[in-house]
């Protein structure tokens, strides 16, 4: 039976939810008191660098991981449980399975272990492997496909029993640039059906298109989130070219933001929204600037990930 | 039940298409070759001379065991080198995620791996063994004495091996997985002589050598129990071989290798439920 998130409405707020989950190696933290929260019908982005725990936390809300302590529940139920898993659909990172099975075979497996019946799988096989891209492959052994068709056969597994929450582990990876835009029009299509998707991915000009909210993750901790929908909210980055810049100008600047630079003629700072940017204008030339321009410019994802992160994050 | 049933035929499609079992199945061909063609000269060797029907019944009798008894060889070995890397390789490599992610818990995804290679040994020493026993009677006519139970006891030694396999997959490497259960085999083998060589030397330190193999890796007792069921009286009075009868296993050894394989496969199932993937 496919998911639908309007069959349940009303019976749970969140679709992922965890509450100060750890996970030890020996003397390794992997994850440290990870608590968040994910909305249902969101797109959620997971970031962080290399070893921030980001995997770990994906298997251990998959149940193939054991958490050391905290709660997770996924879709109302606690992670890991086997009834729910019919929900879930998951995307390994590195997605590889018998290679001598078909694509078709695959997805027809996968169904199987999903509890759909071979005839629903009949109609069901040959849509999502369309989807993919993959329909004139379906005959095609695994073992004859390529780093980018794997993916593609991978996604079309997570998606084949439509379920209502997908953990996406770098899925455009191996992907030439129209599979990247495959894979974005797939999770809106997902979106568009009420589902959850759960991303994981270092292209962050790809989660910088697909998600609604992204949180960072370093060293296993929650360090920050933001949400992409509210743009009047994100940040800005606002360079000034002026003249007779005063010390009691920049220093008036402190009250909307903390990073400011003065190079020459040119005045550059950030500020948490854009409604700000009328108020500094006045402050500026109330305080007798000559301003001859003043271009506010959005922050990239990517510019946010390094400033959160540190230039030594390992990426 | 239904998704052990699912991984059991997939598990059963893996395992036919091992390149160790075709080459176990070329390596077969070539023993009912052999022992084709050892059991014409030997009834050539008979026709020139002559002797005794009883006398030639128990020397034919006796070169069916030896041809069973690498047919059991094989098995046990085809059955450890195919299924080590099911699970350890599995882990290791990240193919299980996809699997233990769908709606089906970890017991049955080991019951039904089980099951799977389970089917295979069967249908292997189905083979073998019926390839063997018809050999020897189309070039001699002589038949084993309860030849179900000695293929049922064959079996029963594969799936012992089988769930070591299974066990120690779900510790250690696929490479760890077979040194430790080839090297079990070994001790078991080791024993299983031991007690054969006790025939002379009447030593019962030697002995209880033996019994500790035994029960350390309980399956050439198993083997010895199913030659003892298949083999004349009289063939299995000759002291110094795989199949004497000088220390037969008892039912209780056979009690035993059940419970150590309820056991062993108990433990792989905990165990692979408790671990992280």
């Amino acid at each position: 039976m496919p998911f639908r998130w309007q069959d349940r409405q009303g019976e749970m707020k969140y679709a992922i939810e965890t509450r100060g989950l750890n996970k030890v190696f020996g003397s390794r933290t992997a994850v440290r008191d990870l608590s968040l929260t994910v909305h249902r019908g969101e797109i959620f982005g997971f970031l962080g660098p290399n070893g921030a725990g980001k995997s770990t936390s994906i298997k251990m809300l998959l149940g193939l991981v054991k958490p050391t302590g905290g709660v997770a529940s996924v879709l109302g139920a606690p992670a890991g449980d086997v009834a729910i898993r019919r929900q879930i659909g998951f995307l390994p990172e590195d997605f590889r399975f018998y290679d001598w099975l078909t694509a078709a075979e695959l997805l027809h497996l996968h169904g199987r272990l999903c509890g759909m019946s071979s005839s629903t799988l009949r109609d069901r096989v040959p849509a999502v492997l369309d989807m993919v891209g993959l329909a004139s492959h379906r005959s095609q052994r695994l073992r004859g496909f390529s780093k980018g068709m794997l993916q593609r056969v991978g996604l079309a597994q997570a998606l084949v029993h439509e379920p209502g929450i997908i953990f996406l582990d770098e899925p455009t990876s191996g992907l030439d640039p129209m599979g990247r835009r495959m894979v974005r029009d797939i999770i809106r299509v997902q979106r568009e059906r009420g589902a959850t998707v759960f991303l994981n991915s270092h292209l962050l000009s790809e989660i910088e298109i697909t998600c609604d909210r992204v949180v960072f993750i370093r060293e296993g901790e929650v360090v920050d989130s933001k949400d992409l929908r509210t743009v009047d909210q994100e940040d800005v980055r606002v360079v000034v070219h002026a003249r007779n810049i005063s010390q009691d100008a920049v220093s008036g600047l402190a009250q909307w933001t903390e990073t400011v630079q003065l190079e020459s003629e040119q005045l550059s700072f950030r500020v948490r929204s854009k409604e700000v940017l009328p108020d500094i204008m006045r402050h500026l030339v109330a305080s007798g600037v000559n301003v001859f321009g003043f271009t506010p410019e959005r922050v990239s994802l990517e510019e946010l990930f390094v400033k959160i992160m540190g230039k030594d994050s390992g990426l | 039940m239904s998704g052990i049933c699912v991984i059991a035929a997939i598990t059963f499609r893996e395992a036919a298409r091992r390149k160790i079992l075709w080459t176990a199945l070329i390596a077969g061909a070539l023993l009912f070759a052999v022992f084709a063609v050892a059991l014409h000269l030997q009834v050539l060797e008979f026709q020139s001379r002559p002797m005794s029907p009883f006398l030639r019944y128990q020397v034919e009798s006796g070169m069916l065991m030896i041809g069973l008894y690498t047919c059991d060889l094989l098995a046990v070995v085809m059955t450890i080198l195919t299924s080590i890397d099911t699970l350890a390789g599995e882990i290791s490599s990240g193919t299980i995620h996809a699997i233990a992610t769908k709606p089906i818990a970890r017991w049955q995804i080991l019951t039904g791996k089980f099951l799977g290679f389970a089917g295979m040994i069967v249908a292997y020493v189905a083979i073998m063994f019926s390839g063997t026993v018809a050999v020897a009677y189309s070039v001699t006519g002589v038949l084993p004495e309860h030849p179900l139970r000695g293929a049922v006891l064959i079996v029963f030694e594969c799936i012992l091996a089988l769930s070591l396999t299974f066990l120690f997959g779900t510790w250690f490497s696929t490479l760890t997985n077979g040194v430790l259960v080839l090297g079990l085999q070994g001790v078991a083998f080791l024993g299983g002589w031991l007690e054969q060589v006790s025939g002379f030397s009447q030593s019962a330190r030697i002995v209880t050598l033996g019994v500790v193999s035994s029960l350390i890796m309980p399956t050439e007792s198993l083997w010895r129990r199913s030659a003892f069921e298949m083999q004349t009286p009289l063939a299995g009075s000759l002291s110094f071989s795989p199949f004497a009868n000088v220390s037969i296993p008892s039912m209780t050894a056979v009690c035993y290798a059940g419970i150590y394989l309820i056991i062993a496969l108990t433990a792989a199932i905990y165990h692979f439920h408790q671990r992280d993937l």
